[in-house]
């Protein structure tokens, strides 16, 4: 247990870097957990290369989720929108530095989901899930 | 009910290496105790055949311990007619089936059923899928801000003249013991029918339908000792006799012929195929043992339970709990903690083999009434201790050390 709440997801939970709102933004999204009622809104902007400039994220969820789409948008910073699509679960437990049960992985990876819908424009994205399900 | 923990096999285990378990989780589902368990064992062991055809010895036997099983379930909840006992999968696909047939037949568009905003998701969805189907009018006795039905308001809904009223005995995530005899007694006068969701109550409680006088009562096994897979529907005989089957195929019927069939009596009529017998028979053997110990005391036991760990909780730094007074609940401690996500408190507390619900335990809409998104539930029976709850508290101190 000790391992799953890792200090830099309790300071990432309390001291969030990247919570709030772009607004104008180049790219929005909101999906919920309907599970466990978390709910995470990501804002983008990116400049005329597609590559990401700002991010923000907003919303509320445990301190898993929190983590992870704080430590998700901290990564995203600079990559262009082709590498964020490729993000892949991986790169989320890597970042996390974790291992996770199916319950809670669904909690990390919502982020990813939210980010990947909004910058495909589609919702229900592909965050890898299924891979261990 | 100091020997009851060594009769729940699973109580003896370890969560984690050294730490024991200990399950806060019964409204959920319940442990089984060992009775339980060698009833269904020793059925499959001794007794396995299909039920209600054949002959033979075997085939006879086990369609005596599915028929006394029933004979159980009838005398627990105070009536002498097996005829009204169906046995469904739980109390969801009672309350499907009620709307299914009952509902179809009965009800037309513009029609008012009342529901409550303390709902299990259970008894809210079938009936917006009929509503959605036939146009019916539904509406909700509101939730107090202190966890308690509006009987005042509740009087105001009758005057839409309602065909049904369909309530929860007990809310699963405040616990609150709704006045089922006074909601049953107005809804009659306003010449409405009356369902009772007694998932919650029927375990903790015991419920006797002379006493409550429903037209329909609905409860699941799993959730009092027995296993998975088996519930009943308790409904009034004439009415019954005259709702169309649920399901078709084998045993609901009488006759078959190429084009039609004759539906078989009651209450067969409604349980098509072969039934979950193995369950049906644990379900009989989880009666005898609540039976064994007594409601009475079960109840009393669970009252004082969630008195202490109210107490406890009440003063915890960061603890809003939700729902009424103790006098007022049954068994179940629902809360959220100051800037604490649920998930994560009972994460930690499995950390220390405490077993606790987090989310919104199927019951969303009353969720959004009290502008939550979730909450952690605590949830207890006869199988728990003040020791349970002690182990409780000094999990959510530590909750506070890691997050607070």
């Amino acid at each position: 247990m000790d391992d799953l709440y890792r200090e830099v997801i309790i300071e990432r939970y309390k001291n969030p870097v990247y919570k709030g709102k772009l607004d104008p933004h180049d790219y929005t999204y909101e999906d919920e957990n309907p599970l466990c009622g978390d709910q995470i809104r990501i804002d983008l902007r990116v400049d005329d290369q597609n590559v990401v400039k700002e991010a923000a994220f907003s919303g509320h969820g445990c301190s898993i989720s929190q983590a992870s789409a704080d430590l998700l948008l901290e990564s995203v910073i600079g990559k262009s929108l082709e590498e964020v699509k490729k993000l892949s679960k991986q790169d989320i437990l890597d970042l996390l530095g974790i291992e996770l049960g199916p319950v809670r992985l669904k909690c990390a990876l919502l982020p990813l989901k939210v980010l990947k819908a909004g910058v495909y424009g589609v919702s229900g994205a592909d965050a890898g899930e299924e891979e261990v399900e | 009910m100091d020997n009851i923990r060594k009769d729940f096999p699973v109580l003896t285990r370890e969560v984690h290496p050294g730490i024991p378990l200990v399950y806060l989780d019964s409204a959920a589902t319940s442990q089984k105790p060992e009775s339980v368990l060698k009833a269904m064992e020793e059925y499959y062991r001794k007794h396995n055949a299909n039920i209600h055809r054949g002959v033979h010895t075997l085939a006879e036997e086990a369609t005596a311990l599915y028929e006394d099983a029933r004979s159980r379930i009838v005398s627990f909840i105070g009536v002498k007619k097996t005829t009204e006992l169906v046995f469904t999968r739980n109390t969801i696909e009672s309350i499907n089936l009620v709307a299914a047939t009952w509902g179809r037949a009965n009800l037309r568009s513009g029609d008012t059923v009342i529901l409550t905003e303390m709902e299990h998701h259970s008894n809210l969805v079938p009936w917006q899928m009929l509503a959605k189907e036939i146009k019916l009018n539904l509406e909700f006795i509101p939730v107090t801000t202190g966890g308690l039905l509006d009987i005042k308001l509740f009087e105001d809904l009758l005057k839409l003249e309602p065909k049904l009223v369909s309530f929860t005995h007990v809310s699963n995530v405040l616990g609150t013991i709704n006045p089922a005899v006074l909601i049953i007694r107005m809804a009659r006068e306003a010449g409405a029918l009356t369902l009772v969701d007694a998932a919650q109550s029927a375990p903790h409680l015991g419920v006797n339908i002379g006493e409550l006088d429903p037209d329909f009562l609905v409860f699941s096994a799993h959730k009092m000792l027995g296993p998975t897979g088996i519930g009943a529907l308790w409904g009034r005989e004439e009415l019954l006799e005259k709702m169309p089957p649920y399901m078709g195929g084998g045993d609901m019927i009488k006759k078959v012929f190429l084009r039609s069939f004759t539906a078989n009596d009651l209450p067969h009529k409604f349980e098509a195929g072969t039934p979950a017998i193995a369950e049906a028979i644990g379900f009989g053997a989880a009666i005898n043992y609540l039976n064994s110990i007594g409601m009475e005391r079960i109840a009393e036991h669970e009252r004082q339970l969630t008195a202490f760990a109210m107490e406890k909780l009440t003063g915890f730094k960061g603890v809003n709990l939700l729902g009424p007074a103790a006098q007022d609940k049954c068994g179940v401690v629902s809360f959220t903690m100051e800037g604490i996500h649920p998930h994560d408190v009972a994460q930690v507390l499995d950390s220390e083999g405490i077993a606790v619900r987090a989310g919104h335990h199927c019951a969303m809409p009353l969720h959004d009434k009290f502008g939550i998104p979730a909450s952690t539930r605590a949830s207890f029976y006869l199988y728990n201790d003040e020791n349970d709850i002690d182990k409780f508290i000094f999990g959510l101190q530590k909750v506070q050390k890691i997050f607070g």
